[in-house]
């Protein structure tokens, strides 16, 4: 198994950091490559640029810690946890922290290469640059 | 007077693979005539020995330390410096045609343009996709891809796809379920990375590349300046030619390399001189890299094993040779060749059973650090035929193909253009070269920083997972061409010792603008 953690501190309040991640079906707004999304129940279904279909568990929607925690549950995936936390630093200062561990390893450097690039995506949209 | 430019590469293939470097094993007669024509490099160095941060550097003329493409996996800044896009400022039509790996092939996401360029459809003289002053992309503006096997977006994968679907399973598999190097063995010694494939000669991506690179270049006008790099993704593992090919060579009459001592406890014996990763690879106890399998371990290969992986590395050598001389054969016919410059080399070697191993990683020795390059001055030139023994580097290569289209080397190359004998290497100061390695992948990070002069091989390593930072390699390549006794502890060298470390230092403190490195998003 192998773990990532990216994180990026931006410049707007944790509120509106969270706002822009607790849907989890608004994932295509902010994750590279990610085209389409749709959720049933506890169950998020996302299709990739590559046309690869990938059905996740959504395991947590904190809205009080700010907190989302999902899994992939595709069969090359013998294992796979993602986080996001959102932490409060300062009124118009927030820590995003998007953590990836997965199992083969090789994966979660695939993954976790990407969410690199969500949270810049996420910092972005959440400045309004 | 117009110039153009055929840049042809291949991918991880050693210098003595090459008949007019004394290969023995493969036949290269299009290589060979090249070379008697042209001038014959024999110490071509790359900037690194794998092939993203390498052929960064050849459309960079930088090293990994400026571009960023620091290892494999890295992708290489869009808005990098790029040789095409001057020449395509210049008015050259430009062309990559074949294995580009400037970004990472392992792209679920499809984050990548270069994996994303096949979904436009292939493009055709007739039919571009657009121009633009960067081209399509990173200033080519006809591109065509390929990778090793038929995984994948790429050009080539997609048209073995669409038009021979019936020949996509005779390939070997290059990486396994969990995406690692593929371990599964195969051919007649079960070998790592051998398959015996049954495609036709006509729909490998070999002759592919030749025949894309035929049909792009007829299809420029006659007065057309072009810069062409057709770029082979053989014979990069897996060995897996056409089956038709394979009677070419027959692995039993193939002569172990001379670097390869057949007894365990002389190969063992060499590897514990070295820095203690040597070891531990070949031992299975350390995978520091992503190059080469995990799942296998060097210890177990077998002499016929490297008999076999070498009798078809050079199968696949000659194809490109061949390939090679029927775009030769083309250019001539449209009446180019009097005004064509010919540049061959590769990104990187190969151990092909050198000290027991095979595949490449953060090794500095000659298996994988010395190159094949051949450049053939356009006639029109009258050029001096010349063999230049000065050290030389890929990182030359895009202020030569500026020079070459009279244009003057962009700042930003770090390279001088090539030297076109011993004499003008000596007069323009060719004493060195310099390789880097960084890695960082699942927890182990290796860094060393090597330096190649014209007596001594050196290598530093800095503190990383597996070195503390106090070990190293130096060779004295007069008495020891094998790169077998490690002398960097030898008192004796102390002097020299210090010479080529402050010669590193150098390098570190160099003063050049340098992008932020990159960020490591995929194996490979």
């Amino acid at each position: 198994m192998a773990s990532l953690r990216y994180e990026a501190r931006i410049a707007a309040s944790a509120d509106r950091v969270w706002q822009i991640i607790e849907d989890p079906a608004s994932i295509p707004n902010w994750f590279p490559g990610i085209v389409s999304a749709s959720v049933d129940g506890s169950t998020r279904t996302i299709e990739l640029k590559s046309g690869i279909v990938m059905p996740e568990e959504i395991l947590e929607v904190d809205a009080l810690q700010r907190r989302f925690a999902y899994r992939i549950v595709a069969p090359q995936y013998r294992w796979h946890l993602g986080t996001i936390d959102v932490i409060e630093l300062a009124e118009l200062d927030t820590l995003c922290v998007y953590s990836t561990s997965a199992e083969p390893s090789t994966l979660a450097l695939l993954i976790g290469g990407a969410t690199a690039e969500a949270l810049e995506s996420i910092k972005r949209i959440a400045e309004g640059t | 007077m117009p110039r153009r430019i055929l840049f042809i590469t291949t991918d991880q293939q050693r210098y003595d693979t090459v008949g007019a470097n004394g290969g023995q094993v493969a036949r290269t007669p299009t290589l060979d005539r090249l070379a008697a024509e042209g001038i014959r490099y024999e110490r071509c160095q790359p900037t690194s020995v794998v092939c993203m941060p390498s052929r960064a550097s050849m459309l960079t003329g930088q090293y990994p330390s400026t571009h960023g493409t620091w290892m494999n996996g890295v992708p290489l800044a869009v808005d990098a410096p790029s040789i095409a896009e001057h020449l395509h400022d210049a008015g050259y039509a430009t062309a990559l045609i074949g294995k580009a790996h400037f970004e990472p092939f392992l792209d679920p996401f499809g984050r990548f343009v270069e994996n994303a360029l096949a979904h436009l459809g292939i493009p055709t003289a007739d039919s571009p996709w657009f121009g633009g002053r960067r081209g399509v992309h990173r200033g080519f503006d006809h591109l065509e891809l390929a990778t090793h096997g038929v995984l994948g977006p790429l050009h080539y994968a997609t048209w073995l796809r669409q038009n021979h679907p019936e020949a996509v399973a005779g390939f070997y598999a290059v990486v396994d379920q969990d995406l690692n190097v593929n371990a599964a063995g195969g051919g007649d010694t079960d070998a790592p990375q051998v398959g015996v494939n049954p495609v036709a000669r006509e729909w490998y991506h070999t002759d592919w590349v030749a025949d894309r690179t035929i049909a792009w270049l007829t299809a420029q006008p006659v007065d057309q300046d072009w810069f062409c790099w057709m770029s082979f993704p053989d014979p990069h593992h897996p060995w897996d030619p056409p089956a038709s090919q394979r009677a070419r060579v027959n692995w039993r009459d193939v002569p172990l390399p001379a670097n390869y001592p057949e007894r365990a406890e002389e190969r063992e014996a060499l590897l514990d001189a070295k820095p203690r990763h040597w070891r531990a690879w070949y031992d299975g106890r350390l995978v520091s890299n992503y190059e080469a399998p995990p799942a296998w371990v060097p210890a177990t290969m077998t002499a016929d094993q490297v008999r076999e992986v070498n009798a078809l590395n050079a199968v696949e050598v000659e194809l490109i040779d061949e390939a090679i001389g029927r775009v030769l054969g083309a250019l001539l016919a449209r009446g180019w060749d009097d005004e064509l410059d010919v540049i061959f080399t590769t990104d990187h070697g190969e151990f092909q059973g050198d000290f027991g191993l095979l595949f490449k990683g953060p090794y500095h020795v000659d298996a994988l650090m010395r190159l094949p390059l051949i450049w053939r001055p356009a006639p029109v030139r009258e050029p001096t035929p010349a063999v230049v023994s000065e050290p030389v580097s890929l990182v030359s290569l895009a202020a030569t193909f500026a020079q070459i289209a009279g244009t003057a080397p962009p700042p930003w190359c770090e390279g001088a253009p090539l030297p076109l004998s011993n004499a003008d290497a000596a007069k323009r100061g060719f004493t060195d070269t310099i390789t880097e390695w960084d890695s960082a992948l699942f927890g182990v990070d290796v860094h060393l920083r090597t330096v190649l002069t014209g007596r001594y091989l050196y290598t530093e390593y800095r503190p990383g997972t597996v070195h503390d930072g106090s070990e190293g390699e130096l060779y004295d390549l007069a008495e020891d061409s094998r790169q077998r006794v490690n002398r960097f502890e030898d008192p004796s060298l102390g002097a020299i010792r210090d010479e080529l470390h402050q010669r590193l230092v150098s390098h570190h403190e160099r003063e050049i603008e340098r992008a932020k490195p990159g960020r490591l998003v995929a194996p490979v």
